[in-house]
C-alpha cells in the first residue's frame, strides 16, 4: 500500500513539473534587435543584400531621393521638390528639434547644448555662404554625413528630410525679414506699437 | 473502553477546520502576492548594463529627445535601441577617450554590436505596439516613468496583465494631448477626469480589452 502511495506522489509532481516549461514563454522567434546565434556577426535584423530594391522603393524620382538633378549629376536640385506647406513646416520644426538641435541649436547660430559641452562648433546657417547652398546640398548633408556630423539616413525618413530643409529655410528668412516682408495689416499694428 | 477524544476534542476538531481554511487562504494570498512583489518582477531594479549608459545626462542634461535615440517609437511596434554609430556621432569627440565608453568604441571598432540587457521584456504570447500608444495620446513617461531622471532604467511598471488591462479599460485616467507624449513633467492642466473624456472623444479612443488584441 505505501509503496503504491509513493509512485502516485511521483508521478503527480512529475506530471506538475512538465507545467513549468516556458516555451510559450521564451517563443522560438526573434524579436526587433534580438541577438542570434546563427549569424557569425551575431545579429537577428539581416542587412539587404546589395542592390535589392524593395517593392515600391525604386527611387527613380531623383531630385527627391538623392537631391540631386539627374542620376549621375553632381548638380544639387535648387527647389524643394515636395509641397511646402504650413503641415511640412511644423513637421519640419518638430524633426529640427528632435535631430538637430542637440548640435545646431534651436535658431541655427551652431550653439547647441552638446557643443557647449566640447563638439566641434557647426557653421550657423546665418551666413552668407549657408544662405547661398542649394537645398540639394542641404539634402546631401542629412543623408551623408559632412565631416564630423554623422549620417541622419537610417533615421529620418526622406520626407522629413525635406521638411527639416523648409524648417531651416525658414529659420534662415526669420534673421533676414525686414519690414517690408510682414502683411500690410500686421505692419499697422506693429508700427503702432512702436516698435 | 475509555473514550479516545474528550469532549474538547469537538471544539478543537471544528477550530482546526477553519484554522486550516485560513491556513489555505493565507498561502493562496502569499503565492498571489509574491507575483506582485518586484523580487519577481523586477520593478524599480535598475539592470546592469555593458556601458554605465545614463538617460539622466542625456535627456535632462542635454536636453536630448527620446526620438533622436529611440527613433522607431512613433512609426513601429518597437522603440528600437540606437546603434553604436548613433552614440559615436557625439563620443567620437566627446569623451572620445573615456574608459568608461571603451565598449562603445571596441562596438565601433569591431563592428559587432552592443549587447544591451532588456529592462522591459513581455512574455513571448504578448503583443505590444508603440506606435497605436503613442499616436492616441500614452506618454511615455506614464508607462516607464521619470526615465530622464533615472541613473540606469528601471522598470517603473510591473507589465502585467492586469496593469494592462487597469488602462484598456479606462484610457481616460491617463491619456494626454498628443504633444505632450515625450513631455516627462507633463501634469495635467485641470481636472483628468474631464480632460480625459475630452481627448478619449477627440482621438476616437477605443476601450480595447478583447483577449485577441493582446493575444493573437
Ligand atoms: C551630433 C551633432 C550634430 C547634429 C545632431 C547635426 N549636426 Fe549638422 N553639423 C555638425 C557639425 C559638427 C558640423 C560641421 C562639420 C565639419 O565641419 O566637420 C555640421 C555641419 C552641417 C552642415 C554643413 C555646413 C557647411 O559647412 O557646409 C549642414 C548643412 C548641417 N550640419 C545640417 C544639419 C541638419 C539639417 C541636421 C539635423 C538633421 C544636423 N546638421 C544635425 C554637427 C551636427
Ligand atoms: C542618447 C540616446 C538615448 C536617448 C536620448 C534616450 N534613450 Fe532610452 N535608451 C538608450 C539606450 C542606449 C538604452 C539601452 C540601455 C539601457 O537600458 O539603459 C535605452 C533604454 C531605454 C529603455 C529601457 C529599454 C529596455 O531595455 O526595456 C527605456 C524605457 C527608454 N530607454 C526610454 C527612453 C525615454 C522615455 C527617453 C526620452 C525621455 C529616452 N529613452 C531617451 C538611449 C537613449
Ligand atoms: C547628441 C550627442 C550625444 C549622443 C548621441 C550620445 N551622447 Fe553620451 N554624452 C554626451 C554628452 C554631452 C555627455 C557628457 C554629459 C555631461 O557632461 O553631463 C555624454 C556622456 C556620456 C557618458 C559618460 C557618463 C555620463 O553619463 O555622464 C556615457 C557612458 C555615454 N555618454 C554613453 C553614450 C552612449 C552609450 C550613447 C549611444 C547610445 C551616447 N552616449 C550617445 C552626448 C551624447
Ligand atoms: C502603453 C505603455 C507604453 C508607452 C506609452 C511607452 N512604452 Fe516603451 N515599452 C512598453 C512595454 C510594455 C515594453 C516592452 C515591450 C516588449 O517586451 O516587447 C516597452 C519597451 C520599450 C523599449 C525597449 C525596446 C523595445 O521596443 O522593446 C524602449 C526603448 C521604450 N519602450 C521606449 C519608449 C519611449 C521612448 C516611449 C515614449 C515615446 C515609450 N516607450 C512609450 C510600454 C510602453
Ligand atoms: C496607459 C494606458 C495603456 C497601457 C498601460 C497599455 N495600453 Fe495598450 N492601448 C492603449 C490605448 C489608448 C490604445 C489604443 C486604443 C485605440 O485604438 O483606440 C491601446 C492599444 C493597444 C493595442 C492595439 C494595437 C493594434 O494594433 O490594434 C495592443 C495590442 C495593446 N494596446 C497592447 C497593450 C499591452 C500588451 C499592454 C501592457 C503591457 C498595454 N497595451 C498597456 C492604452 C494603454
Ligand atoms: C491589454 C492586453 C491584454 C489583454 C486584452 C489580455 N491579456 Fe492576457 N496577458 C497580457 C499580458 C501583458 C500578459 C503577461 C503577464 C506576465 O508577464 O506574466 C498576459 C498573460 C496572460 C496569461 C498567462 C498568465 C500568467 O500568469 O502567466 C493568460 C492565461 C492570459 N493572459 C489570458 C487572457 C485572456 C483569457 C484574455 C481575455 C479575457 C486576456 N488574457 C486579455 C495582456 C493582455
Amino acid at each position: 500500500m505505501p509503496k503504491r502511495i509513493t509512485l502516485a506522489v511521483i508521478v503527480t509532481v512529475a506530471a506538475l513539473a512538465t507545467g513549468c516549461r516556458q516555451d510559450m514563454h521564451d517563443q522560438p522567434r526573434y524579436r526587433p534587435l534580438a541577438a542570434s546565434t546563427f549569424f557569425p556577426d551575431g545579429r537577428s535584423a539581416r542587412p539587404a543584400v546589395e542592390g535589392a530594391v524593395a517593392r515600391g522603393y525604386l527611387k527613380n524620382d531623383i531630385p527627391l531621393y538623392y537631391g540631386k538633378v539627374a542620376r549621375e549629376s553632381k548638380e544639387f536640385v535648387t527647389d524643394i521638390p515636395v509641397k511646402v506647406d504650413k503641415a511640412l513646416l511644423t513637421r519640419g520644426q518638430d524633426r529640427y528639434n528632435i535631430y538637430c538641435s542637440p548640435c545646431h541649436g534651436a535658431s541655427g547660430d551652431g550653439e547647441g547644448m552638446v557643443v557647449q559641452r566640447g563638439l566641434k562648433h557647426p557653421p550657423t546657417y546665418h551666413s552668407d555662404k549657408m544662405h547661398k547652398q542649394p537645398v540639394g546640398y542641404y539634402f546631401d548633408v542629412i543623408t551623408n554625413g559632412f565631416g564630423v556630423m554623422p549620417s541622419y539616413a537610417s533615421r529620418i525618413p526622406v520626407n522629413d528630410r525635406w521638411a527639416i530643409i523648409a524648417y531651416v529655410r525658414a529659420l534662415q528668412l526669420s534673421r533676414t525679414a525686414t519690414l517690408d516682408d510682414v502683411p500690410p495689416a500686421e505692419r499697422a499694428r506693429l508700427e503702432a506699437s512702436g516698435q | 473502553m475509555s473514550q479516545l477524544f474528550r469532549p474538547g476534542a469537538n471544539t478543537f476538531a471544528k477550530a482546526s477546520v477553519i484554522a486550516g481554511l485560513g491556513v489555505a487562504l493565507g498561502l493562496g494570498g502569499i503565492l498571489n502576492n509574491i507575483e506582485r512583489t518586484s523580487y519577481v518582477t523586477d520593478v524599480n531594479v535598475p539592470r546592469d548594463q555593458p556601458v554605465m549608459f545614463t538617460h539622466k545626462h542625456h535627456v535632462s542634461g542635454v536636453g536630448m529627445d527620446c526620438r533622436y535615440c529611440h527613433s522607431s517609437v512613433e512609426v513601429s511596434s518597437s522603440a528600437g535601441i540606437p546603434s553604436t554609430e548613433v552614440c559615436m556621432g557625439c563620443h567620437s569627440q566627446i569623451w572620445s577617450e573615456a574608459p568608461i565608453l571603451e565598449p562603445v568604441r571596441e562596438s565601433w571598432r569591431s563592428g559587432r554590436s552592443i549587447q544591451w540587457n532588456r529592462v522591459h521584456d513581455l512574455p513571448g504570447y504578448v503583443y505590444f505596439n508603440h506606435s497605436i500608444h503613442v499616436t492616441k495620446g500614452m506618454g511615455c513617461q506614464t508607462c516607464h516613468g521619470q526615465v530622464d531622471k533615472m541613473p540606469m532604467v528601471w522598470k517603473e511598471n510591473t507589465l502585467l496583465m492586469e496593469w494592462c488591462l487597469d488602462c484598456h479599460r479606462a484610457p481616460e485616467k491617463y491619456i494626454r494631448p498628443k504633444d505632450q507624449v515625450f513631455n516627462m513633467e507633463y501634469k495635467p492642466a485641470g481636472n483628468q477626469a474631464e480632460l480625459g473624456a475630452k481627448l478619449v472623444a477627440e482621438y476616437k479612443v477605443r476601450k480595447l480589452t478583447d483577449c485577441s488584441i493582446c493575444h493573437r
